[in-house]
């Protein structure tokens, strides 16, 4: 099967200019996604993610919900053996996307109602919004 | 030596019992720390784009005034504070341009050096040593089976952490020095789901089913922390736990700081509010 791919390289120098990361350091081992406590609820696994980007493909990054369910954990960090930090290429794409769209991911009624502490509601609010 | 205490926002609330606690050890075992007159929130998760220096002002507004009043070392007892601070400081340090930017910035304050070392108040117990904290033991917690949850932030990534990121074991050397027997359990440095506390509760619950069961798996008959967010996850999502997977039964969840006044006879038997 022949697949089209929208190439588009500007994105992938927004997100490694924002992290700091490089992705091509990234051999496609797939530790990260091993070890990854979120995986389960994922749409595109976390090595993938670095593989879309490798290839162009970083249009069809900005629109999965794996990098909304990366908490930060740096497990992922801790682990590659090529000292990718995926953690921050995760916040790269978050940040793209926020400052394209100028528009919050979560907003306030979506949150959980019952009480939360400060913690959670200010984590949550720097992660998810503007 | 006066060390600065940095207390954070959920400190003085939900976690109030976690400061309570820390306060009356420090107080017995003469660990000298002082609340910082004036903080500011830290942002909770250290913001991991390079191109906004913006985020780090929290962070490093404690920090320069901390560094103003003359303190060469500053606590937290908040594992989310400690990750923000150390990473935010590593962060602004390495790059001059960086520094003095963020210090021009804040002109009103004294200016960040980044002079003043970040210990996480486990760390400073660790320094008090073995022997002082032993002596000061009244009522031995022999018997009593403790899984030590590190969680994400003490231990990731490697250049913030207070011990070895895979394997840890500070927490449960000070739970041997209360007499304590410490289990292990491989759950104990994986992520409780965070934050995503507020927007997916469902998540969190099914991780923090899985970490409280390992735990249990393992012989523990309670679970201690050093982080209010992970605290409220693996305490306040048992209910929900319930709702998903009914043969659920309760494990009671404390800060460290808990167990360890109830072995220096500063509280009575903790319970599990």
């Amino acid at each position: 099967m022949r697949v089209t791919l929208k190439q588009n390289n500007e994105i992938l120098r927004k997100i490694e200019e924002i992290s700091g990361e490089n992705v091509f350091a990234c051999y496609q081992c797939g530790k990260c996604s091993a070890g990854c406590p979120m995986v389960a609820e994922m749409d595109l696994l976390p090595n993938q993610i670095i593989r879309f980007l490798q290839i162009g493909a970083g249009e069809a990054v900005l629109e999965k919900r794996t990098i909304w369910l990366c908490a930060s954990c740096f497990t992922c960090a801790a682990r590659c053996p090529k000292g990718v930090n995926l953690a921050k290429l995760m916040e790269g794409v978050r940040a793209t996307i926020l400052r394209q769209s100028n528009s919050d991911q979560v907003a306030p009624p979506e949150m959980v109602k019952k009480p939360l502490p400060q913690i959670a509601l200010i984590s949550a609010m720097r992660k998810f919004t503007c | 030596m006066e060390i600065a205490y940095f207390p954070g926002c959920t400190l003085k609330t939900t976690a109030k019992s976690f400061e309570t606690s820390a306060l009356a050890i420090a107080g017995s075992l003469g660990i000298d720390i002082k609340e910082l007159p004036e903080w500011t929130c830290c942002g909770t998760v250290y913001s991991l784009a390079e191109d906004d220096l913006m985020k780090q002002l929290g962070p490093v507004r404690t920090l320069a005034r901390a560094e103003g009043l003359g303190y060469t070392v500053l606590t937290t007892l908040c594992s989310m504070c400690y990750n923000t601070l150390v990473q935010a400081k590593q962060f602004v340090t390495k790059d001059p341009v960086r520094l003095q930017k963020i210090n021009t910035f804040m002109e009103e304050e004294p200016d960040f050096t980044g002079v003043v070392e970040i210990k996480h108040f486990i760390t400073l117990l660790q320094e008090t040593g073995e022997e002082k904290i032993k002596e000061a033991v009244k009522n031995d917690l022999a018997g009593r089976k403790i899984a030590c949850y590190y969680g994400c932030l003490l231990l990731r990534p490697r250049e913030a952490a207070i011990d070895d990121c895979e394997q840890p074991e500070v927490l449960e050397q000070l739970m041997q020095w209360l007499g304590a027997d410490p289990v292990f359990f491989p759950y104990q440095v994986e992520c409780c789901g965070s934050y995503m506390t507020a927007v997916k509760p469902d998540i969190v619950a099914r991780r923090a089913y899985r970490i409280l069961e390992n735990a249990r798996e393992n012989g523990a008959e309670a679970v201690i922390t050093s982080c209010p967010l992970c605290s409220f996850n693996l305490k306040e999502r048992q209910k929900d736990i319930k709702a998903i997977y009914p043969g659920f039964k309760d494990m009671p969840v404390y800060y460290f700081t808990e167990i360890m006044s109830e072995a220096l006879g500063i509280t009575k038997t903790v319970e599990n509010s």
